[in-house]
């Protein structure tokens, strides 16, 4: 592809959710506004020279709005020509950039609705919102392409029919921008990146500190993205990974956007947990950590949104503050079959002094893990210790 | 959302006591093709529920093949079609809980057999392990 081809791309794909945000916004049905809006993209690509920008029109975004919006009324006429309703879909252009923030919160909300299981509200919210198509969300979810085109069409059957001119719970879209974040990096598709930009847009549409919270939370996480794996695909531990493969400049933008957030005094889940990231990409070496002031974030997390997985992250900075017998203590009250919790036992019994306790916990939490990444990381430090001992 | 394995055995610790199975060579030739309908049915159900991944019959023959040294052909055990759990396919999905991979293992083990009543097999389920997440600390 030739750069304007991949500018034009890029263009029609910021400018989806946009387009088909407006139609909804208008009371348009969002499956119907949906295919109106790939026809009308269709269009556009048939019209608009890919090697000439010149010659597209001064107002794509306007111009998309006008063609899907007739793509919409002859749907409507064809599927529907007993009862023939006048669509209120009006064709003038640019709505402006307040209503287009809207529009972003609007179509964000619908996808992530709660009525909707988080996998199909993150295949509704990539394809809808993010722009990709469905074999790309296939690929990233390892599913076959048939299999994704109908957990979009039910997703969409489930939001659809009811009218939805106001954003919901903004909550509910963090939720689901989180996970296709911790998804990660799959296949071809770049999750972690499609989140962060997604999260970008909500960000700049809404003034809720805690879309900065997450987009911080983001930042700060990603810049560490070439540190965390070895070539060979192997988990690296914060504590051992390569701090001069961090993105500082990621970390900068990171801090900032946490910064301006917390200075707005309304605290949330997000923001202190982009606190504590923000702790640890700013220690030079894992010794320089500021284990305290970690400590304090997870207190101030605890309290914001009580959970074991949290009170065993928070575990592990009370090791780092009170020493292994303290976090121990605290590791026991914890359920069982808590993910992770042999594994960060076990880390603590080594720092205890007891080598075969420690050995015996990473075994076990080799067996449970829920990925091989983990498993063959936690297997490694089993044999470390037995071949050291 | 995750992905599980759901084993169909023919044979296993938690096959259908002897006496209470009626072999299905000895079923009537609607009753097979009842069955084997049945299962393409849920396969479909979970295509339309966007869960189906894969699904594969095996053939009911297996030999068992290792290493033998450089340069040496593999060494073979078999064919054998008795073994003590013998595998006869799989399906996977993907699926948003543990409790709805369930649901559709037993789905797969309300399948009609002879008399056109459910066979109430056992299906083997299987987490997948898949990657890690991004954020752990």
């Amino acid at each position: 592809m030739t750069d304007d081809q991949l500018r034009l791309g890029e263009l029609l794909r910021d400018l989806t959710p946009q387009v088909l945000g407006i139609l909804v916004r208008r009371g348009a049905d969002f499956a119907a506004a949906e295919d109106a809006v790939q026809e009308a993209l269709i269009e556009a690509l048939r019209h608009w020279p890919a090697e000439e920008p010149d010659a597209w029109p001064d107002s794509p975004r306007a111009w998309l709005v006008t063609v899907a919006g007739r793509k919409l009324v002859d749907a409507q006429r064809s599927a529907n020509a007993r009862e023939r309703r006048e669509l209120r879909v009006h064709l003038e252009p640019d709505p402006g950039p307040s209503e287009q923030a809207d529009d972003t919160l609007l179509l964000l909300s619908r996808c992530c609705h709660p009525a909707l299981a988080p996998a199909s509200a993150i295949a509704l919210t990539l394809r809808a919102v993010g722009g990709l198509t469905t074999a790309q969300i296939a690929e990233a979810f390892l599913v076959p392409e048939a299999t994704m085109a109908q957990r979009i069409t039910r997703a969409k059957r489930t939001v659809s029919g009811q009218r939805f001119d106001r954003p919901g719970e903004v909550g509910a879209v963090l939720r689901v921008l989180y996970l296709v974040f911790n998804e990660g990096f799959t296949g071809t598709v770049d999750l972690a990146e499609e989140a962060i930009r997604l999260t970008r847009q909500l960000a700049g549409a809404t003034d809720d500190p805690e879309v900065d919270g997450l987009l911080a939370l983001m930042l700060l996480h990603h810049a560490r993205r070439r540190a965390r794996r070895t070539p060979s695909g192997a988990v690296v531990p914060l504590a051992e990974q390569d701090r001069s493969l961090w993105d500082t400049e990621m970390v900068a933008e990171g801090v900032e956007v946490l910064q301006a957030a917390l200075a707005r005094d309304a605290l949330g889940e997000y923001q202190a947990q982009a606190a504590i990231a923000a702790l640890h990409d700013d220690a030079a070496s894992a010794e320089e950590t500021d284990w305290p002031q970690v400590l304090e974030w997870y207190d101030e997390l605890l309290r914001l949104a009580p959970g074991p997985v949290v009170a065993l992250n928070r575990a592990v900075a009370v090791g780092e503050v009170d020493g292994p017998l303290a976090a121990l203590r605290q590791v026991e009250g914890l359920p069982a079959d808590l993910p992770r919790r042999d594994a960060v036992a076990a880390w603590l019994h080594e720092r205890a002094g007891d080598r075969d306790e420690a050995a015996r916990l990473y075994r076990l939490a080799a067996e449970r893990a829920t990925n091989v990444a983990e498993r063959d990381h936690l297997t490694r430090q089993a044999s470390r210790l037995h071949t050291a001992g | 959302m995750a992905k599980y394995l759901l084993l169909k055995h023919y044979r296993s610790s938690h096959a259908i006591a002897k006496d209470e199975l009626v072999p299905m060579d000895q079923w009537t030739p609607d009753e097979v093709t009842a069955h084997i309908e049945f299962m393409r049915m849920v396969a479909d159900e979970l295509r339309e529920r966007g869960e189906f991944v894969d699904g594969q019959a095996l053939s009911p023959e297996g030999t068992f093949v290792r290493y033998d040294g450089e340069g040496r052909p593999p060494v073979t055990d078999g064919p054998f079609a008795e073994t003590k759990d013998l595998i006869a396919g799989w399906m996977v999905v993907d699926v948003d809980s543990q409790e709805r991979a369930y649901e559709a293992a037993a789905r797969l083990s309300s399948a009609p057999g002879a008399g056109g009543q459910p066979i109430h097999e056992w299906i083997e389920v299987r987490p997948f392990l898949g990657e890690p997440p991004v954020v752990t600390e």
